[in-house]
C-alpha cells in the first residue's frame, strides 16, 4: 500500500479523463446461522491509477470488523477485526490482445472470484462453497499473468487468461506455488458465455482442479443464469444462480423493477476421505432464496433465506445487509 | 441422493429460464444524474454501438453506475478493459459511449 500511495505522487495523467479512481463498496451484513446471529460491517476501497498510456496500477483491499456471539451459552458478544490487500497488482497493456499482469492478482479460475467477489456486485452476501476450489484458498495469486482478447468478431469472442504463482508468506500477500488459465468464449447475440479453467498447484499435494462455467443473460430480458463447476482432486461441486428483474411495470427504475429476486443452488460433493481442500468434510446442499433491492444512488439491499443439508445437520441461514458503491475522481481532475 | 432434492432445483431452475424466455425486451435502465456527478449517458431509443458493448460486456457482472465524473471515464474504461479483454474498437466505441 506504501508503494502505492508513492507511486501515485508521481502520476500524472495523460488524459482528462484518466484521473485516478477510488471506488469501492461500504456495507453492512447480519447473518443468523442456525440461531446465531452475527455483524459484519465492512469497507472494501479499490484503487485504479493509470500511468502513462499502457500502464495502470490497480489494487483492492478490505476493512472488517465481525462481531459474532460468545460461546458456551455466555451472553453477549467478542469482535475482531481484519485489514489486508486483496490484490496489487500493475497491469501493462501491449495490445487488445495482450495485458501483462505483474503482482499480486486474482487467481482466474471460474467467474466467481475475479469477476463477482466484490460486496457491490455479488447478488448474495456469501460466496459458493466451491469458491476456494482452483483457487488456492487465498484466491490470490503472486507473480504474473497474461491476458487478452484472443479473438473478437460481431459474433463471438474469445479471451484468455494464464499465470504463474509463486510461494509467498509474507502477511499481506499469501500464495501458493501454482500455475493455471481460464478461456472463455461469449456470444454477444445470445448473451451467452461458456469457459474453462485449470489450476495445479505446484507444491505440497500436486493437485490439478478443473473448472467450468456457463453464463446466459438474454439482452434486455432483465434474467441472469449464472453456473459454476469445479472438480478436484478429492471433491466436487457445482452452483446454479439465477436472478431476474422485470421492466413490466415502468422499467427498471420502477418500484417494481427495483426488486430481483434470486435463486442459488449449490452442492459440494467428497469423492473419497481424503482431505486437501477446502470444501465441506461431507457431502453439502444450500438452496439459497433471495430478495435484492436496487436502491437509487448506487445502493442494494440484500436478503436471503438459505437451507444448508448435510449429514451432520441440516439448518437455517438468514442473511441480510446493504451495499453502497461509491465511485469518484482520487482527486479533482482538469 | 433423494429423488426430492435433485428435482427442485431443476423445476426452480426450468421455471426461470421459462421466466426469462417470456419476459418482454424493452429499455436499458435509464441514469440518473445530480450536479456534482453527471449521469452515465441515457441511452437513446436507437441502441448505439457504445450502449451494446457496455451492455454486452460491463453490465454482464454488475449493475451499471448511476453517475461518475467524466474525469474518470478513461480509467474506468482501461479498469474494465483488463477485466473484460476489450478489443480496440469496443474500447472507443466505450469512450465515446461515456463521453458522448
Amino acid at each position: 500500500m506504501l508503494l502505492t500511495l508513492v507511486a501515485l505522487c508521481f502520476i500524472r495523467p495523460m488524459a482528462a479523463q484518466d484521473t485516478p479512481l477510488i471506488s469501492g463498496g461500504v456495507g453492512f451484513f447480519t447473518a443468523t446461522d442456525a440461531g446465531k446471529t452475527t455483524y459484519l460491517p465492512i469497507v472494501e476501497p479499490l484503487l485504479a491509477a493509470p500511468i502513462g498510456p499502457h500502464f495502470l496500477i490497480e489494487s483492492r483491499a478490505v476493512l472488517l470488523e465481525s462481531f459474532d456471539p460468545n460461546g458456551d451459552g455466555q451472553p453477549g458478544y467478542n469482535h475482531s477485526h481484519f485489514i489486508g490487500l486483496t490484490y496489487l497488482q500493475g497491469d501493462y497493456t501491449l495490445s487488445p490482445h495482450l495485458t501483462i499482469v505483474a503482482g499480486s492478482y486474482l487467481i482466474p479460475f471460474n467467474t466467481y472470484n475475479d469477476r463477482l467477489s466484490p460486496i457491490w456486485i455479488g447478488n448474495f452476501q456469501r460466496g459458493p462453497l466451491i469458491a476456494t476450489l482452483g483457487t488456492e484458498s487465498t484466491g490470490t495469486g503472486t507473480g504474473g499473468m497474461l491476458s487478452g482478447s484472443a479473438i473478437s468478431r460481431n459474433k463471438y469472442s474469445l479471451s484468455y487468461n494464464g499465470y504463474f504463482s509463486s510461494l509467498v508468506n509474507n502477511t499481506n500477500f499469501q500464495s501458493k506455488r501454482s500455475a493455471g488459465g481460464r478461456v472463455s468464449l461469449f456470444f454477444p447475440d445470445h448473451g451467452l458465455e461458456v469457459g474453462l479453467s485449470y489450476n495445479r498447484q505446484l507444491q505440497g499435494v500436486r493437485e490439478n482442479f478443473y473448472g467450468a462455467h456457463i453464463w446466459w443473460e438474454p439482452a434486455n430480458s432483465g434474467f441472469q443464469l449464472r453456473s459454476e463447476f469445479a472438480r478436484a482432486h478429492h471433491a466436487q461441486g457445482y452452483w446454479i444462480e439465477t436472478a431476474y428483474r422485470t421492466q413490466a411495470f415502468g422499467g427498471f427504475n420502477s418500484f417494481i423493477g427495483r426488486i430481483e429476486p434470486l435463486f442459488r443452488m449449490q452442492q459440494t460433493f467428497r469423492r473419497d476421505d481424503v482431505f486437501s481442500d477446502a470444501l465441506p468434510l461431507v457431502n453439502t446442499q444450500i438452496a439459497d432464496f433471495g430478495l435484492d433491492y436496487n436502491l437509487p444512488h448506487n445502493t442494494r439491499i440484500l436478503t436471503s433465506y438459505s437451507r444448508e443439508f448435510s449429514s451432520t445437520g441440516n439448518f437455517n441461514i438468514w442473511q441480510t445487509g446493504i451495499v453502497y458503491r461509491f465511485l469518484t475522481p482520487a482527486w479533482k481532475g482538469k | 441422493m433423494p429423488l426430492h432434492r435433485i428435482l427442485l432445483p431443476l423445476v426452480l431452475l426450468g421455471a426461470s429460464v421459462a421466466l426469462a424466455q417470456s419476459a418482454t425486451p424493452a429499455k436499458p435502465p435509464a441514469s440518473q444524474a445530480d450536479k456534482n456527478h453527471p449521469a452515465m449517458p441515457a441511452v437513446p431509443q436507437h441502441e448505439d454501438e457504445g450502449s451494446r458493448i457496455f451492455r454486452q460486456n460491463c453490465s454482464r457482472c454488475h449493475n451499471t453506475p448511476e453517475g461518475f465524473s467524466p474525469t474518470i471515464s478513461g480509467t474506468v474504461l482501461r479498469h474494465m478493459s483488463v477485466r473484460a479483454s476489450l478489443s480496440m474498437r469496443d474500447k472507443a466505441e466505450l469512450l465515446r459511449f461515456l463521453n458522448p
